[in-house]
């Protein structure tokens, strides 16, 4: 009986053990933490051109993180980027007439969507589409502006 | 009416015939004794009456019930009713004797714990191994293995029990025991018993009925006296353990001098 | 000529009719899980043997290719400056592949050989006969509890192995090699997703542990039960297991991660 019981405590703790590994990788190791899936509200954004935007890149206001984009789509109508952004419910207070930009990390990092406070009195909602937009800078177009200009400067 | 009614028996493995038209009737409360040289299917014979094996042909009926004709819960009912006793004595190697013993009554009854308790301890006090009931299979020796066996085979009071070989490699004591325990057995629990055996003096010593198989056919039956007093030569041969006979010596094949003048490298 | 092609065929017929065994054989050891709610305790020896009894060798060597990995990866990242990114190389490469695919490796060689020889060994010793003489059927009592333990224990294994490995880089990243702490971990927070990168490494953990475990049992139920018989099925085993889990391997990335 002894016995058994300590198999039944191993046992316990051996599962235990797993499920507390499965809980490390998923708070420390991955970003299930900092990424509630808690809804918040949803607003939209028309860009020219994303360049290497990514579903599930971040969105920061002054550097702090305040939401995802949640999707990217072609709008048929005007054949631009259409980029849903799922943003934290707990920034419910930014001014409707905030713009967004499309930026890069560093000078080869991932791209990301910096939104710039506006001054409105009235504050986004949900569903509510982004009026200023900023395209993505796309390095090649940048350097060929660059030795065009270089070139018409000679 | 038999408890075992076995009629034209046919079974076959690969090409070669195991059995070839076997007739035995197997009487309630009796001991019978199927005997043969090794490799008769003697153990095959078991395999199929308790329906591991299907026959090529021929039925087996136990007590009224063709086995091979039943669905796999029916049979498995059947089961219940028979006990069977394995060569090595198939105990768990993971539980103690006392777990052996209580493990039919336990997979089979929902039995409170302190009733299964006494039960196995009775059973175990029947084989002589009540005091061992802690030790593991693996410090039992061979013929205290088989009394355990004989034990767990006994526990859900069968209808029948099959023993496999039960004598083999046994030292005399223990065999003395184990001859003793399955007339014993039988006969208090009112059982039939089948024992498959080579081992003539102590087949012949508890069988009520014995049953010589050889070539896949039953050459003879009767009581043991009826076979000692037998005149068949492969009977005599077998029961004496005569060395040459009907049974030959040498490998079936060609002739001694046939071969000695012929060169190493024939094909 | 005639003889190859009749041995080829006959090769053929035997996988086949191996294959064909080993799926009725599943199908009837799944019927038996649902018996097993009536019975905990079958499954939790099964879970000790198989599960705790593993625990050591997962953890160890978890805890050194962590380290291995932190230690390769830092001498590729410093080249570009990139050194800071070693915690996202670390934790894709371990929670992706190196955590399903060396768990299960590891599963195989220590629980799937252990389960081939005890049940070809119940088999040759005539125990599983015996059990379905006395009307209890084997594949349910002996079978069942085994596969669903090993079927749990997988995942659970491969999370550790995960998780120690990347503490395991995390020592030698930053203890030794000095790589900033707080980048470690924030890097790799931003980078490693829970559903795409953790959730899938979790799904391939419980597929190798139910190819595995299913290959043990069936090598070990369907042994030619003599003790070279059991060797044979033990080395099979660990082989088998090997190719399955590095094939499917390839299919279940292809899947999840590709764009194939």
């Amino acid at each position: 009986m002894l016995q058994k019981k300590s198999t039944e405590i191993l046992v316990g703790l051996f599962v235990a053990l797993g499920i507390g590994a499965l809980f490390m990788l998923a708070m420390k190791v991955s970003n299930l933490a900092d990424f509630s899936d808690e809804r918040g509200y949803q607003v939209t954004a028309q860009f020219q051109n994303t360049g290497g935007l990514k579903v599930r890149s971040p969105v920061t206001m002054a550097g702090v993180r305040v939401g995802r984009v949640a999707a990217i789509e072609l709008d048929p109508i005007t054949y631009n980027a259409k980029v849903t952004i799922n943003m934290h419910p707990q920034f419910d207070n930014i001014p409707a007439d905030t713009s967004a930009s499309i930026f890069t990390a560093g000078l080869l990092g991932e791209q990301y969507i910096s939104l710039d406070a506006g001054a409105d009195d009235f504050y986004l909602q949900d569903g509510d589409e982004l009026m200023l937009t900023q395209s993505a800078l796309v390095l090649e177009q940048v350097i060929g502006q660059f030795l065009y200009s270089v070139a018409e400067g000679n | 009416m038999p408890l075992i009614k076995i009629r034209d028996l046919h079974f076959y493995r690969g090409d070669r015939a195991i059995f070839n038209g076997v007739d035995i009737d197997i009487d309630r409360g009796k001991v019978t004794a199927i005997m043969g040289p090794s490799g008769t299917g003697k153990t095959t014979l078991l395999r199929l009456i308790g329906g591991q094996l299907r026959p090529d042909q021929g039925y087996i009926e136990i007590d009224g019930q063709n086995v091979h004709k039943l669905s796999r819960s029916k049979l498995y009912e059947l089961r219940k009713r028979m006990g069977m006793l394995f060569q090595s004595g198939a105990l768990l190697t993971d539980l103690n004797v006392f777990d052996n013993v209580a493990f039919p009554l336990r997979e089979h009854t929902k039995l409170p714990e302190p009733l299964i308790r006494d039960l196995v301890l009775m059973k175990l006090q029947a084989v002589g191994l009540r005091n061992a009931r802690k030790l593991s299979p693996s410090e039992l020796s061979g013929g205290m293995a088989r009394r355990v066996a004989l034990a767990r085979a006994v526990a859900l009071d069968p209808m029948m029990i099959m023993y496999d070989e039960p004598f083999t490699g046994q030292d005399p004591i223990s065999m003395g025991t184990l001859v003793n325990l399955i007339r014993r057995i039988n006969d208090a629990m009112g059982l039939t018993s089948i024992v498959v055996s080579h081992d003539v003096a102590e087949a012949s010593q508890i069988a009520d009925e014995i049953y010589l198989l050889s070539g896949g056919k039953v050459i003879e039956k009767g009581t043991p006296e009826e076979l000692k007093k037998s005149s068949s030569q492969w009977v005599r041969q077998f029961m004496d353990g005569l060395p040459d006979g009907p049974v030959p010596f040498h490998y079936p094949g060609s002739e001694f001098d046939v071969d000695l003048l012929q060169s190493e490298h024939e094909s | 000529m005639i003889g190859f092609i009749r041995s080829l065929g006959r090769w053929g017929l035997g996988t086949l009719e191996r294959l064909g065994r080993g799926h009725i054989f599943l199908m009837h050891t799944l019927a038996g899980l649902p018996g097993l709610f009536l019975r905990p305790a079958l499954v939790i020896q099964q879970l000790f043997s198989l599960g705790v009894l593993s625990v050591l060798i997962v953890l160890i060597s978890g805890l050194f290719v962590g380290m291995v990995l932190g230690l390769q990866g830092y001498n590729t990242l410093v080249d570009f400056g990139a050194e800071e990114s070693l915690g996202v190389l670390v934790s894709l490469s371990l929670v992706r592949e190196l955590g399903p695919v060396v768990t299960a490796l590891l599963f195989a060689g220590r629980a799937g050989s252990a389960l081939t020889a005890e049940v070809g060994l119940m088999k040759s010793t005539e125990q599983l006969s015996g059990m379905e003489m006395m009307a209890v059927d084997p594949v349910r009592r002996v079978i069942a509890p085994r596969f669903l333990a090993g079927f749990i224990s997988m995942p659970l294994l491969a999370a550790m192995f995960s998780a120690i490995g990347v503490i395991g880089a995390f020592i030698v990243g930053h203890g030794l090699l000095g790589v900033d702490e707080g980048a470690f971990w924030s890097q790799m927070q931003t980078k490693t997703d829970w559903y795409g990168d953790v959730m899938n490494g979790v799904i391939k953990s419980i597929v190798f542990g139910f190819v595995v475990t299913w290959i043990a049992l069936y090598e070990g139920y369907d042994a030619t039960p003599t003790s070279e018989g059991v060797g044979r099925a033990t080395t099979r085993t660990v082989v088998h297991s090997a190719f399955a889990i590095l094939g499917l391997d390839f299919v279940l990335t292809a899947l999840m991660f590709g764009d194939i």
